[in-house]
């Protein structure tokens, strides 16, 4: 460790929507690392330590190395000479960046999607079908008496939300922490979560569902048949027990997660627990929250939200944006083949997507925006390696519960940002459609996607 | 022998600091090939801890390594994998016009590799 050394204060840890804003980061500026980030959970120290300056070319074309003007050119032609040309990723960079790559899309008439479609997609469709009542995170700690986890192990996933926001924290109507709050899981098998549950219910994979609705029913005063064991896995007694719970305590938060939205039912699923959220206000506060994996994905459903009016899955190819989960979202374009360009910001879909889309990513060419090396970036035709947001750029992310805040930089790192790279894309972008398609082309022109022969 | 199970791919704290290491280094690669399977089910297949596994469905296949659970932490018939490229190979593309891929409850066969 060098004696060159900077301390930031409240830096904000972007590896999760937890966003903890209250890092203490002690920075060596001659070796361009963190050495310590105090209040960090497991996850933010890795994140922290393990993003470095890497010894990589900023930008490449098939592997080989190449000035940054000629990746952006080759980007935007790419981008440009494709008819069916789609964007998706983004939940890990900034706002900022993210609006660029709305931009993009609208002006190459192409599709834009973020990782909300294969993780709180769902949610976010059944959002627009039954409602939200919804907190912030500061309302959790301060008044909820009454937490349940939903299909999640924040244990692994926001450590943290167990620590600052929502079970061992003291709040200002929570004097005595978790002495003060009755937590409850509900999942299918045993987690590091469970500790810290006070009543853990095990359900049947796949029958989240079926106790969701009995749940609203016997809220509703509505008598179940005590038949629901043998289909759910719980007891009626459980049930009647939780529903008493939840009826009479002062204020409740369900925080849900991926063993809804990734299971049989999907949307189903999360708008049975958020209409069950809703069903409870008629007796006490009660409030639901899916709880985001990554740093800034609440920001690209802000913000792809406020620039088109739908969230994700956003398709531009008839000159305005339509929406359509299931048709524009990534998992699908790629898979049915309909794509035949991408480009990847922030995000890694060769690792996690199902494999027929990642058979035709093989097959098309592809953009790729990562600060690291992933499978996505080895087979991408272009490749930028970019600065990590929140250690080296600052920019406005959206935590969880839709609260945004301001990153500070640690130290500066020799790469672009995705902001960077992507507003010198829209631009090169804006000139080719303009010089191909004339003043009136950009906006009115339909252009119609047509499936690649396969 | 072969038996048909549910897959359950998910996080663990170590597929998450790992992940930050490289995804194309060893540590990462080695937590999403670990697979998590009742210890009662592995003495019905002749298992072993450490053993590998073949796990297939009409999507793909992967090879795995078994590591064994309590029955009362994980229920009989249900696998736990930390998430990555092996449990992407099992995930099909179908969305049942919700965008999302079915990415946890897969059904999988499950066989014991010779080595």
């Amino acid at each position: 460790m060098s004696e060159n050394i900077r301390t930031v204060k409240n830096a904000t840890c972007t590896f999760c929507g937890c966003l903890c804003d209250d890092m203490e980061l002690t920075v060596d500026l001659d070796e361009h690392r963190i050495t310590k980030a105090k209040n960090a959970c497991v996850l933010g120290r890795a994140w922290y330590a393990e993003h470095v300056i890497e010894d990589r070319p900023a930008a490449m074309i098939d592997g080989k190395e190449v000035d940054f003007d000629e990746a952006v050119e080759e980007a935007a032609q790419v981008l440009v000479n494709a008819k069916f040309p789609i964007i998706y990723g983004l939940s890990d960079t900034t706002s900022e960046a993210q609006r660029e790559a709305v931009a993009i899309a609208d002006y190459i008439h192409g599709t834009i999607d973020t990782t909300t479609s294969v993780c709180h997609g769902p949610t976010g469709m059944a959002f627009q079908g039954v409602g939200e009542s919804t907190m912030s995170l500061g309302e959790v700690k301060n008044r909820a008496d009454m937490v349940i986890f939903w299909g999640g192990n924040p244990a692994v996933s926001h450590p943290r939300l167990f620590t600052r926001y929502a079970v061992t924290t003291k709040g200002m109507f929570i004097p005595n922490g978790k002495k003060d709050r009755t937590i409850v899981l509900v999942d299918v098998r045993k987690t590091a979560s469970d500790p810290v549950a006070n009543i853990q219910i095990k359900v049947k994979p796949g029958k989240d569902f079926e106790l969701l609705w009995a749940l609203r029913a016997l809220v509703k005063g509505k008598s179940i048949d005590p038949s629901i064991e043998k289909i759910t896995g719980v007891s009626l007694a459980t049930l009647e027990d939780l529903v008493d719970r939840m009826k009479k305590c002062n204020y409740g938060v369900i925080f849900f997660g991926m063993g809804l939205t990734m299971t049989r039912g999907r949307h189903f699923n999360s708008g049975a627990l958020m209409a069950l959220g809703t069903d409870l206000n008629e007796f006490t506060h009660f409030v639901v929250k899916p709880a985001r994996g990554h740093g800034n994905v609440t920001g690209a459903d802000n913000v792809v939200s406020w620039q088109t009016g739908y969230p994700f899955g956003v398709n531009f190819n008839l000159g305005y944006p339509r929406f359509n989960p299931g048709e524009f979202t990534t998992a699908d374009t790629l898979s049915n083949r309909d794509a035949d360009a991408a480009m990847f910001i922030a995000s890694d879909p060769a690792s996690n997507f199902p494999k027929p889309a990642i058979e035709h990513m093989k097959r098309i060419p592809v953009i790729s925006l990562d600060p690291k090396q992933t499978i996505t970036s080895l087979l991408a035709h272009v490749a930028f390696t970019t600065a990590t947001y929140g250690i080296n750029t600052t920019g406005t992310v959206y935590r969880m519960d839709d609260v945004p805040i301001t990153l500070r930089k640690a130290y500066d790192s020799p790469f672009p940002s995705d902001e960077e790279i992507l507003t010198a894309i829209k631009k090169r972008v804006r000139e080719l459609m303009l010089s191909k398609y004339g003043t009136s082309g950009v906006r009115r022109e339909a252009k119609v996607a047509s499936l690649t022969p396969l | 022998m072969t038996e048909t199970m549910i897959l359950i791919p998910g996080r663990t704290s170590e597929q998450g600091t790992a992940l930050n290491k490289g995804k194309l280094k060893a540590e990462y690669q080695h937590e999403t090939s670990m697979l998590d399977i009742n210890t009662e089910d592995m003495e019905r297949l002749g298992l072993q801890e450490g053993d590998r596994v073949r796990l297939s469905n009409e999507t793909g296949e992967i090879t795995v390594t078994c590591r064994g659970r309590k029955p009362e932490d994980l229920p009989h018939g249900v696998l736990f994998i930390p998430y990555g490229p092996p449990s992407s190979q099992l995930m099909a593309g179908e969305t049942a016009g919700s965008g999302m891929p079915l990415s946890k409850h897969m059904e999988v066969k499950i066989e014991k590799v010779d080595v």
